[in-house]
């Protein structure tokens, strides 16, 4: 009997079809289709510039959004040579770990929802939403941010952040021990959960997983020990792996990683030097009179920014971007001939950022795996071809030979194990 | 193992079927023959190198010249924990390859993705039918003459 | 037959009764969120314990459209799926009510290329907008709210009315 389950479905992980043919309860054969969610990320990005098509990366895999940010910045500061201050990078560290706890926050709760634990959803979102206040505070959003930029980030952190990150990650430890009381040792759970979907490390290799999926078989692989960046080699964290490679172990695997990413911030924490000014300048003449006066003399006062230009000022801005291929800081854009030149050039079509001719593949450890991007330049301002590395495209394509002899209920719980992110699935 | 003797290795063994070795931003490439592809590949997937994993497999467009497609493999070794790019060129009138798949099983996806966005076909992949867009859509949309805009409706919309 | 909803003529106890129907219905919305992309986390954020759907009696998701009342249609839509979301509204039973929620939902958002649909109201016709990208949370109860007004104020429609060809 051929069974179809539709692309909407209950299951909060995204437009999936997957038909399926049962003897009874047992799978057959099952044949999954994607591409419900394909938005032509790849085409839309020939026609924006480098700078422009920031957004667009933010939505590729939305439950962690900084971590996309990451990939494609970085792939352009290798091709660009740009060096990131210190600073900015501490800051990324940060921002891209409070990312992956989100990440598997929310997908261990939709995988919990959907084999009847809702208080384990509930509490969950509930940690998540004080990971995303402070994501807020600092970035202006709480979920598509675009804020890591070309050459370091696009403003310093608040100068509260850190009462809002110690809640952050006490309210996150308590749901953790919650979470891990309810469901370790909870039988219904275990029975759903071990030993169905089982998958041995060489097949793993063999379809290209990567990510908390390639280590619940137990293979040591982490781009953030083998390739590291941003400071990683610098911070004292384990890779947790599991044994059998089934949907228990992929669960476990994003637990212990939550924790890891915990002990990262808070390693973060210490050795970050707390902020250098305040957020605005009390005292300071305006923007107006500023431009006035600049066309005698250049002006040596401080000048009042809007709360908007938060972080463009001269002072904070050598400390979170790297001086070429960004945008001035708005004092000498007001004041000075030489930064709205720069200004100018930075923002205006066939100007801008230029890398050179040549292509170049750069991964970063994501939610799900190894996100890479694989960039193709011609020497204009827009890229020639972009390609994402996206991690849950190899994990899903194995699903087919998962759930084979299993039963239609095993099909929930070893789906939402996967983390199928439909934005970056489908691209 | 080094990446510089696994080069000296590989253009040791196929010299005439390599046509050049490129290396930009700490990253290497082979750009081969499209008829070598699965000897270069049994040859550097076997125990010695184990490139293991296939990374990913893509395609560019390189509109205006006569050989127009150009597929990208990236391979990856976890033991030495070394990354190589494999590019071939194709014909825009011959837009024909070898299919990876006897080699590594995510291949079969990858180039639904690369035959749906492309128009590539790869011989003896076992089921190369559109991934992404639906039956009945006409057309590759990644090459570069498709518009972007164009506006291709599955079913009749109203207003 | 439910775009246009008339201003409400008739005596005491139909309007009365009108009222109270309306009451009842706008305090009871079943809805049937249908997910395709990033605005499903705010979605599920409005959803859950901090800014909560079920003080306003929407909060219990009916994961079939012939339980629900309320359609959400939540993240992009794609070429790809535009016959599903029709199937689904036709599916549903009335009195029904479509909420369009996220950019891409209104009006395709950033993405004006070959494979998304522009805006959903060229496929079934919608009662409440949400701009946002995606929404905040508070945004949707706004909407919610606004949406209630509206099922409030309109002529319902009940089995033993008279009605007029």
């Amino acid at each position: 009997m051929l069974l179809n389950m539709g692309p909407s479905h209950p299951a909060m992980h995204g437009t999936i079809r997957v038909m399926v043919e049962v003897d009874g309860e047992r799978i057959l054969n099952s044949e999954v289709e994607v591409g419900y969610l394909h938005r032509g990320f790849e085409k839309i990005c020939e026609n924006r510039t480098y700078f422009n098509l920031l957004p667009y990366t933010d939505r590729l895999n939305y439950v962690s959004p900084l971590i996309n940010n990451l990939a494609y910045v970085m792939t352009m500061e290798k091709m660009l040579g740009l060096e990131v201050p210190e600073r900015a990078q501490l800051i990324r560290v940060i921002m891209s770990e409070l990312s992956r706890i989100s990440d598997h926050l929310t997908c261990l709760a939709a995988m919990a929802m959907e084999c009847g634990a809702f208080t384990v959803f509930l509490y969950k979102i509930k940690a998540r939403e004080f990971i995303w206040d402070v994501i807020e505070q600092t970035t202006g959003a709480r979920m598509t941010t675009s804020y890591i930029r070309i050459g370091g980030v696009r403003a310093d952190l608040h100068p509260d952040y850190e009462n809002g990150l110690k809640t952050a990650i006490v309210e996150t430890r308590k749901v953790l021990k919650d979470v891990h009381g309810l469901l370790d040792k909870n039988k219904i759970f275990l029975n759903r959960t071990r030993n169905i979907a089982v998958v041995s490390p060489e097949m793993a290799i063999n379809y290209g997983w990567t990510g908390p999926c390639l280590r619940s078989t137990g293979v040591y692989y982490d781009v953030r020990k083998a390739h590291p960046y941003s400071m990683y080699d610098r911070f004292d964290f384990e890779v947790p792996l599991g044994e059998r490679g089934d949907n228990f172990d992929r669960y476990m695997v994003r637990m212990k990683e939550m924790e890891q990413s915990l002990r990262i911030i808070e390693q973060v924490l210490r050795i970050l030097p707390s902020s250098s000014s305040q957020s605005l300048m009390a005292e300071g003449i305006e923007p107006a009179e500023a431009i006035k006066a600049s066309r005698k003399k250049r002006v040596d006062k401080h000048i009042r920014l809007s709360p908007n230009l938060d972080g463009s000022e001269k002072e904070r801005l050598k400390n979170i971007l790297a001086p070429k291929h960004t945008p001035p800081p708005k004092e000498d854009t007001y004041t000075t001939i030489e930064g709205l030149i720069r200004h100018f050039k930075f923002f205006m079509r066939e100007h801008g950022i230029r890398p050179p001719k040549g292509e170049i593949y750069f991964s970063v450890e994501g939610g799900n795996g190894e996100l890479g991007f694989y960039i193709v330049s011609n020497g204009t301002d827009k890229p020639y071809r972009i390609h994402l590395r996206a991690p849950c495209f190899h994990v899903v394509s194995a699903m087919e030979e998962m759930i084979k002899g299993h039963y239609i209920a095993d099909i929930i719980p070893t789906f939402g194990s996967l983390n199928m992110i439909g934005g970056e699935l489908d691209r | 193992m080094e990446k510089e003797k696994i080069l000296e290795e590989v253009k040791a063994k196929f010299g005439e079927k390599i046509k050049d070795v490129i290396s930009q931003f700490g990253a290497e490439s082979i750009i081969i023959e499209k008829d070598a592809l699965h000897e270069i590949v049994s040859f550097l997937k076997n125990k010695s190198f184990s490139f293991t994993m296939l990374l990913d497999l893509t395609c560019v467009d390189w509109k205006g010249d006569e050989e127009r497609f150009e597929m990208v493999y990236h391979l990856f070794s976890l033991s030495h924990n070394l990354r190589l790019r494999i590019k071939a060129r194709l014909h825009e009138r011959d837009p024909h390859i070898l299919s990876l798949t006897p080699f590594w099983k995510n291949a079969n996806w990858l180039e639904r993705e690369v035959y749906d966005m492309f128009g590539i076909y790869f011989d003896g992949h076992p089921d190369l039918r559109r991934l992404f867009m639906y039956d009945g859509f006409e057309g590759h949309p990644l090459r570069k003459d498709y518009p972007l805009r164009k506006r291709q409706p599955r079913i009749p919309m109203r207003k | 037959m439910g775009e246009m909803r008339q201003k409400m003529e008739g005596r005491f106890i139909t309007t009365k009764f009108n009222y109270i129907l309306g009451w009842a219905r706008k305090f009871s919305l079943f809805h049937y969120p249908y997910v395709t992309a990033c605005c499903g986390m705010e979605y599920m954020s409005a959803a859950c314990a901090h800014f909560d759907l079920d003080r306003f009696g929407a909060g219990w998701t009916r994961f079939s459209p012939r339980q629900s009342d309320m359609l959400l249609v939540v993240g992009t839509i794609t070429q790809k799926l535009a016959p599903v979301l029709k199937t689904v509204y036709e599916q549903m039973t009335e009195p029904k009510w479509v909420v369009a929620f996220g950019a891409c939902a209104v009006s395709g958002g950033i993405y004006d290329n070959y494979a998304v649909v522009q805006g959903i109201d060229s496929i079934i016709p919608v009662d409440v907008y949400i701009p946002g990208c995606p929404p905040r949370p508070e945004t949707v109860l706004n909407a919610l709210i606004k949406l209630q007004e509206k099922i409030q104020n309109q002529e319902q429609e009940w089995r033993w009315k008279k009605r007029k060809f």
